[in-house]
């Protein structure tokens, strides 16, 4: 149980984040390294920027 | 039809769940007594949603559907790290249910209630699970399909240039009533009430705090930020009240329906013009922190404190269709009424496009769609129960606007009590004061009695002396996604408004001119803002004509996308499954064209919006109107007549992309030329872990 507990709550804050979208960067960066390594990556505000005017230029939210 | 038990235990399982959901709805259908638990509600629903989730969704997927857990979904094919992500299934979740869950089931609900619980409560848990969640399953399915694409697209791919700008048109038209609406409702929440507009205002500069730290301080910290944000909204619902008991500040925050209504379009304006990151961005990761938190909070509330529902079954308003917040009779009204939480239109705008780009397999589609409507459903009924929970008289006195039951608090109150409802005004002042507040008289739009309802429950179930603090938690929290909705709904509104201008003058539509983006938001807010300024002077409270138009204007867009949907699964060559979206589309189309007749038509001036237009001509030329009702009423009499337009013209648009389908089915089953299925090439996933 002890032995556990940590684990378990490292997978609630892990899910939390992902949920949240705080991992997003993390994400982009690994998928960046796989695909175009060639290229530098964005910076974290850069990318953040993109994201949220993306996010919210489509319908997001409903009645 | 249902797919056969396994074992015995299960066949045993399912008679014995079966008896316990009839039980729950027989106790909640048939209950004489003077009062019933607010348990038995939360009994039925659950038992329903599991039930149908279990056998009738997992029938559709099966039958129906055909999902295919080897085909790669978009998301994995597309991947592009951004939009199209596969994403886990629970985070799916979360971000799908974020999405659809918005203000409408918390209000539209609250409303129905004037007919008794029974009707609204039948019609939650019927239409979500036949309705609603079917809609949005299928739709979010045939996107799935055709590689994340929009409602629109669909439509027009699918059924030809007809069905997709009556998409287009459709989507457009819910957004500026919906806004219109929602923008009353805050009206009525904030007017003469300074705790609720400095509470509301101080969340402005939270957001903007918010926004800041994500971009600049800590870049892309949602949690941290989102954590930092709520903290400061606890402390404007206390600034609230330190405003409120101040003499010199009271004055200031104390405005009336028009001033909030200036106040509403202004934000709107400024959010939609404003960069992203500023203002809509941080206020829609608030407000949807504190949904969710609120609505789990709500739900363990409730089961805390079990708490009797004390509003009748049946009122006699089901029957003579003279309610006080709205009139029309039980049929057709329940049923546009509350679109939200039973099937609403605007959900296959997430459930296309949006959604679609996150699965990372096929099967989700069950879960994801089908599950998040009934949760959504599940909200609905705990609104039922928080408007149910008070006494019939306080929630009449709280939403009867005064052109209906006076001015004075003592006529309110003698004509409340006259119809079997008893309400003292002793008993309203004292619940104002408890509550924080000047009056709780006439406060049409849901919003206040809703905040009454949560607020009881909280305090019951945390104690203390903080009635008035969980009040106006519980109006900030509504208000925080209300303008969420009107805000994001005002910039895809302008998106949407730029797309039509593209045809009209081109730079105009570019969305990458500053110029154009103010001139096409300054149209789309004055649109909006046009309805909400004719809700806020309408005599009888303007709630009586904008929700039936915004519950019609919804179910305009659930009946495309049934069509779409009906359409798509005839030519899968389903036709004898094609009920499934058929039946609710049947009767989604019955009922909105049955409302929307009496709407327009209907000789009771205070019904149909012509004959109240003629009604108020009459009195403006016999000279009968006081000043002031004179000077506003050419005004009131011209909207009501661009009403009943808008509610013929939202028919026409419904029946002919019914028609368009129609005909489109019977060239597809004569054998003759149609649009070919738009559906993409079966690819086989390489994602084995979202299998599993």
């Amino acid at each position: 149980m002890s032995a556990a507990l940590p684990a378990d709550l490292r997978k609630l804050w892990e899910f939390m984040r992902s949920v949240a979208g705080d991992d997003a960067y993390e994400r982009y960066l690994e998928r960046h390294a796989r695909t175009h390594p060639e290229l530098p990556p964005l910076t974290p505000a850069e990318f953040f920027a993109d994201e949220q005017e993306r996010k919210w230029s489509g319908v997001s939210r409903c009645c | 039809m249902l797919k056969m038990p396994k074992s015995i235990t299960a066949g045993v399982g399912l008679v014995g769940f079966s008896l316990l959901a009839a039980s729950a709805f027989g106790a909640v259908a048939l209950e004489k007594g003077e009062t019933i638990n607010a348990l038995w509600f939360i009994a039925a629903a659950v038992l329903n949603y599991l039930i149908a989730y279990r056998f009738y969704s997992a029938w559709i997927c099966a039958k129906v559907l055909v999902l295919d857990e080897t085909r790669a979904t978009p998301a994995e094919r597309f991947n592009n790290g951004r939009d199209f992500v596969p994403t886990n299934k629970w985070v799916a979740f979360g971000h799908h249910f974020a999405a659809i869950a918005g203000p409408g089931p918390l209000i539209g609900p609250t409303l129905a209630m004037q007919f008794g619980f029974l009707p609204g409560t039948i019609w939650i848990l019927v239409g979500a699970v036949l309705g609603g969640c079917v809609q949005d399953m299928v739709i979010m399915f045939c996107s799935t399909r055709r590689d994340g694409r929009s409602l629109g697209q669909m439509a027009r791919d699918e059924l030809g240039p007809v069905g997709g700008w009556a998409a287009l048109i459709g989507s457009m038209m819910i957004m500026i009533i919906l806004i219109a609406v929602l923008g009353l409702v805050i009206v009525k929440a904030m007017k003469h009430s300074p705790w609720a507009t400095a509470t509301v205002l101080g969340t402005i500069p939270v957001a903007m705090i918010v926004g800041l730290y994500m971009r600049g301080i800590r870049p892309g910290k949602v949690l941290e930020g989102s954590i930092l944000g709520i903290l400061l909204l606890l402390g404007c619902v206390w600034f609230g009240g330190v405003v409120s008991g101040s003499e010199s500040w009271r004055d200031a925050f104390d405005w009336n329906d028009m001033q909030c209504a200036w106040f509403v379009m202004i934000y709107g304006f400024s959010a939609a013009v404003l960069p992203v990151w500023l203002l809509l961005a941080p206020r829609d990761y608030l407000s949807t922190f504190l949904k969710l938190g609120v609505v789990f909070m709500l739900a363990g509330a409730i089961m805390i404190t079990a708490p009797e529902v004390k509003m009748p079954a049946l009122t006699q308003f089901a029957e003579n269709g003279m309610g006080p917040i709205f009139k029309g009779s039980l049929f057709p009204f329940v049923f546009v009424t509350i679109a939200c939480g039973a099937i609403s239109g605007f959900h296959s705008l997430v459930s296309s496009g949006t959604t679609p780009k996150l699965l990372a397999n096929e099967k989700e589609i069950r879960m994801i769609g089908y599950g998040s409507m009934a949760l959504e459903s599940f909200v609905a009924i705990m609104a039922v129960i928080a408007a149910c929970v008070m006494e019939p008289g306080v929630y009449f006195a709280i939403n009867s606007p005064a052109g209906v039951v006076g001015k004075e608090a003592a006529a309110a109150v003698a004509t409340i009590t006259s119809w079997g409802y008893p309400v003292t005004v002793e008993q309203m002042n004292a619940l104002a004061a408890e509550m924080g507040e000047k009056t709780l008289f006439a406060r049409t739009g849901g919003a206040p009695s809703l905040a009454v309802g949560m607020a009881t429950i909280f305090h019951e179930t945390f104690g203390g002396k903080m009635l008035d603090m969980w009040y106006h938690f519980a109006i900030m929290f509504e208000v925080l996604f209300i303008l969420t909705t009107l805000d994001a709904g005002t910039r895809v509104g302008r998106f949407m408004l730029q797309d039509l201008l593209r045809h009209v003058s081109r730079p105009l539509g570019d969305v990458s001119s500053y110029p154009a983006t103010v001139v096409s938001s300054l149209i789309f807010v004055a649109a909006w803002g046009y309805f909400l300024v004719q809700g806020v002077k309408d005599p009888l409270g303007g709630v009586n004509i904008l929700w039936p138009l915004f519950g019609i204007s919804n179910q305009l867009l659930a009946g495309i996308a049934l069509t779409v949907a009906t359409g798509i699964i005839i030519k899968m060559g389903k036709l004898r499954y094609a009920w499934v979206t058929a039946l609710p589309l049947a009767w989604l189309a019955t009922m909105c064209t049955w409302a929307a007749i009496e709407k327009t038509f209907s000789s009771n001036p205070a019904i149909g919006f012509l004959a109240g237009a003629n009604k108020m001509a009459a009195d403006l030329a016999a000279g009968v109107l006081p000043p002031d009702k004179a000077a506003a009423a050419p005004a009131l009499i011209f909207g009501q007549r661009i009403d009943a337009a808008l509610a013929v013209l939202f028919v026409a648009v419904l029946w002919t992309v019914i028609f368009d389908m129609i005909r489109m089915s019977r060239r597809y089953l004569a054998g003759r030329p149609v649009p070919a299925l738009s559906e993409s090439a079966y690819s086989r996933t390489q994602l084995e872990w979202a299998r599993g």
